[in-house]
């Protein structure tokens, strides 16, 4: 058994207007060199075995749109 | 004529899809689960609103992965008229059938309300008898259009912008783009013409007790389509 984990997050060219808020708050509660929050996702894969490139096609077929995330993988090598 | 209402676990707006087909278009329509494969005896697609797989990972996505999206899919390739609307735009999308995809809207807020939206493209078969300015109800949380500069100029280019939100006098302004989304889309075409994504409910504005006909309007574009 292994552990993959596949990191999620948005393009950095468009608003995350969560995270945006998120950094809002954290300033407002006097973190005051916080610039910037981006929230993503993490999906922990339990696989049976990893092999090459299989995790890489479930981010593109599934996982991640390309059209607004970057996806990295993680424990796959 | 015979309209198939896809129906996916989470889907809410199939009822309405369905009723407003039958009673106030005239056509045919019947329900397809999601886990069927096949669409045989149908010569066009509903693909309703609603949460589909409580949008899980991301609205749309899980949807458009469903048995019946296959067909649907290959549908869509010979031709046949396929309409989605609201996270039936969202499930198109997913499926690649629609350039772009949707997101949480601007300013956070599920967004229930009238919107009026203008007929961008007047020669499509969708659009060709529909008046310029439509009043249609949204109630969605993520419909904020997006895609890339190159996909944007091409959709303008190719007349596939269907719909923009804009004010009561057809003028875009900031606040009548009411989810934020690019170039104040609302609603977008294949390059074929014969896919239509909108997030608007057409179905929840066909009738005059509903408040609206303009929907019914976009339906009976669809059964133009259908019957072409």
């Amino acid at each position: 058994m292994a552990t993959v984990r596949v990191f999620v997050t948005l393009k950095p060219s468009l608003l995350d207007s969560a995270g945006r808020t998120v950094a809002d708050a954290l300033q407002g509660l006097g973190f005051d060199e916080v610039q910037n929050a981006r929230i993503g996702k993490v999906i922990e894969l339990e696989l049976s075995d990893v092999r090459p490139g299989r995790v890489e096609e479930m981010a593109k077929k599934l996982l991640a749109n390309s059209v607004i995330e970057n996806y990295r993988i993680e424990g796959a090598e | 004529m015979r309209v198939a209402v896809i129906r996916f676990p989470g889907s809410n707006c199939d009822q309405d899809a369905l009723f407003s087909l039958r009673d106030d278009v005239g056509l045919e329509a019947d329900y397809v689960w999601h886990a069927e494969s096949s669409l045989s005896g149908f010569e066009a697609v509903f693909v309703p609103g609603g949460f589909s797989y409580g949008d899980y990972l991301r609205c749309g996505a899980m949807a458009s992965r469903a048995t019946i999206m296959a067909e649907v899919i290959r549908f869509a390739n010979e031709g046949r008229p396929v309409i989605g609307a609201c996270n039936g735009f969202q499930i198109l999308c997913e499926t690649g059938l629609l350039p772009g995809a949707l997101m949480q809207n601007a300013r956070q807020k599920f967004i229930c309300q009238d919107v009026f939206l203008k007929v961008e493209n007047q020669s499509s078969l969708w659009t060709r008898s529909v008046s310029q300015i439509l009043r249609i109800p949204i109630a969605h949380g993520e419909g904020r259009y997006i895609a890339d500069a190159e996909t944007l100029a091409r959709l303008q280019g190719e007349g596939r912008i269907a719909f923009r939100y804009v004010d009561a006098d057809g003028n875009r302004t900031d606040a009548s783009n009411v989810n934020g989304s690019m170039d104040a889309i609302a609603g977008v075409l294949n390059d074929a013409g014969n896919v239509l994504g909108l997030m608007p409910h057409p179905e929840r504005a066909s009738r005059a007790s509903l408040g609206s006909t303009d929907g019914l309007q976009i339906l009976e574009g669809f059964k133009a389509l259908a019957l072409a």
